[in-house]
């Protein structure tokens, strides 16, 4: 079908220009594509231009808008609080991707045993990634409260003294990673999905050759999937970086900076200080990161990950 | 086909093979400790769940006390009033509805649309735009904020409602995508036949597309229900009187104020979340279906 479409095209183009069928189809694409076009223009597109514009300027909003030059970009490299960010960021970014990924992927082969009751625990895992929000992070600020949280009491049972968590310098990052972690669910779907899709004959294969369950998981199974594990690894990796949200109702980015991401430091720098510029180039910052880390997993993808299907 | 069958055929005797007394116990012993690591999973999964419930109905103390109890000696029930209250949290509910409402109608008709152009028209520019349209995915959310938000500004819509929800009359990307790839799979035949009775694109697209396409319908109006009502950046950055406030900004608001009465914030939490439980409850094929959807369709 979709090789049939080019091939009718150019025959009316060589027929003498496009038929007034073809024509009218085309204003019907453009007719019903309007609100996305619209809207790529009001609020994709338009913005991202109008951001790089902005960071050459000095904005707070009240006052006119003046030229800045490279002024916003010499701040923000000589910013010790923008390197802390970004060191903040990729902490967590890494920290609950890693986590997130292993742990979803241990889960959903578990759930691929052609185990009894597989709807129960799809959505017992999958629950969380769903409630996600202000509600799920003040019950974390509480499950992670140094005295009475969860957690601690837990650690207690067996005579470990806990972390102060969100309130320590060193914990809060990791608190926060658990929290992730906890909220990874939809990844698990997408797992399972992935493998119930391999086919069978692959492991009858590998029994035939004598393979144990190492084997055949390490030679067909993470194969076979990574694939899957590469696009949750990139789309885990780029939600991370919007966790910022959380952050802002759970530590408003302390102790002492320590959980302060930064798209929360885009945040404040716009709506707290009012510094439109200067956050509009820290927002070209976290562009870059996120294209920087993206094909970084495409480079590496190139060695780990098997295309065949 | 036939080599599969063939495979399968040739793998049978073998496995019957292998599948000797000590296999079969090897087997068992494998699947009773699935059970119990899934059990354990579970078990850490719900534990938060039940956590803020038990808290919602603890006394100030309670919540306070050392050791720990984790069962409140009698249930609290008047904490749930008594947080609802303490906050104008009905106002709350009631603006997160709206916004939330109109949110997801404007997503639905905004995106169905392009989807169809997409998968249906053809147009020179079809491909690239498709193209471009892929890309905007990829932009976070912090490059368009300070823009939009100085555009909303200068239009004096700080503290209304269209900030939060005009953007979605606009088309999403990632909800474009997902319909489009549904209803590319809507065999040809059906679309010409519609066209040879005389419908026109709106026509086919309302009583042949949508209804094929419930799932992926179904799927996208999800999404966006609980993208909208879990949001809190956006009523942040926008609403400034409390009487404007969504539940979710009022609940941060309500952890500010109240900082260490958690059994109350749970309480409010508790009831926040029920709208998305009862979704998710009623949904939950939907919400799989449209996550593998979505899964699949970045492979």
């Amino acid at each position: 079908m979709a090789q049939a479409a080019p091939a009718l095209e150019t025959t009316t183009r060589r027929t003498g220009g496009t038929s007034k069928l073809a024509r009218r189809e085309a204003r019907a694409f453009y007719g019903f594509a309007s609100p996305w076009i619209l809207g790529f223009i009001l609020f994709g597109g338009g913005p991202v231009v109008a951001a790089l514009l902005l960071s050459f300027a000095h904005w707070s909003l009240l006052s006119t808008p003046s030229w800045a030059g490279l002024a916003n970009y010499r701040k923000m490299f000589a910013d010790p609080l923008f390197y802390k960010s970004i060191a903040n960021t990729v902490y967590f970014g890494a920290g609950s991707v890693c986590l997130g990924v292993v742990t979803s992927f241990l889960l959903a082969i578990l759930l691929n045993q052609k185990v009894r009751g597989l709807g129960f625990f799809r959505t017992v895992f999958y629950l969380p990634s769903v409630v996600a929000g202000v509600a799920t992070a003040i019950l974390w600020v509480n499950i992670l409260q140094p005295d009475y949280g969860l957690i601690n009491n837990f650690l207690g049972l067996f005579g470990i003294k806990g972390p102060g968590w969100l309130v320590s310098e060193h914990w809060a990052i990791p608190g926060l990673i658990l929290m992730s972690v906890w909220g990874a669910g939809n990844t698990i779907v997408i797992y399972l999905a992935g493998l119930q899709s391999i086919s069978p004959a692959l492991y009858e294969a590998a029994l035939l050759d004598g393979a144990g369950w190492w084997n055949r998981f390490w030679n067909v199974t993470v194969p076979m999937m990574s694939p899957v594990i590469f696009f949750n690894v990139v789309t885990s990796l780029i939600a991370s970086l919007q966790a910022y949200t959380l952050v802002l109702v759970m530590t408003e980015g302390g102790p002492n900076n320590a959980t302060l991401m930064l798209g929360l430091y885009i945040y404040r720098q716009a709506f707290e200080y009012f510094d439109m510029g200067y956050a509009a180039a820290l927002s070209w910052a976290m562009f870059a990161l996120i294209g920087v880390a993206t094909a970084l997993q495409f480079l590496l993808a190139r060695r780990w990950v098997h295309y065949d299907a | 086909m036939t080599l599969t069958a063939t495979r399968a055929q040739q793998a049978q005797p073998v496995r019957r093979w292998t599948r000797s007394a000590s296999q079969t116990s090897v087997e068992r012993v494998r699947k009773t400790s699935s059970y119990i690591l899934l059990i354990a999973g579970t078990a850490v999964f719900i534990i938060p769940f039940l956590w803020m419930l038990t808290t919602s109905l603890k006394t100030a103390q309670e919540v306070l006390a050392y050791p720990p109890k984790l069962l409140p000696a009698t249930p609290q029930w008047d904490n749930y009033p008594t947080a609802w209250t303490s906050l104008p949290f009905t106002t709350f509910l009631i603006n997160s509805i709206i916004i939330t409402g109109l949110s997801v109608i404007g997503n639905l008709v905004s995106c169905v649309l392009p989807a169809y152009a997409f998968a249906r028209l053809r147009a020179r520019s079809r491909s690239a735009m498709f193209a471009l349209m892929v890309a905007t995915m990829a932009i976070p959310a912090e490059v368009t904020l300070v823009p939009t938000f100085i555009m909303f500004s200068k239009l004096n819509m700080v503290n209304t409602y269209w900030p939060l929800f005009l953007p979605a009359w606009f088309g999403y990307a990632f909800f474009i995508f997902l319909l489009r790839q549904f209803f590319k799979s809507i065999p040809q035949e059906i679309t010409d036949a519609a066209s040879i009775d005389g419908a026109g694109h709106l026509r086919t697209l309302w009583s042949i597309f949508l209804p094929m396409s419930k799932p992926a319908i179904a799927a996208v109006a999800i999404f966006s229900f609980v993208g909208n009502w879990n949001n809190f950046l956006t009523p942040l950055i926008y609403l400034r009187t409390q009487n404007n406030f969504t539940l979710a900004l009022g609940l941060s608001l309500f952890k500010g104020q109240y900082e260490t009465q958690y059994n109350q914030m749970m309480a409010v939490g508790i009831i926040s979340l029920l709208p998305i439980l009862i979704v998710f409850f009623l949904a939950q094929r939907t919400f799989v279906e449209g996550v593998r959807l979505s899964g699949l369709g970045g492979r």
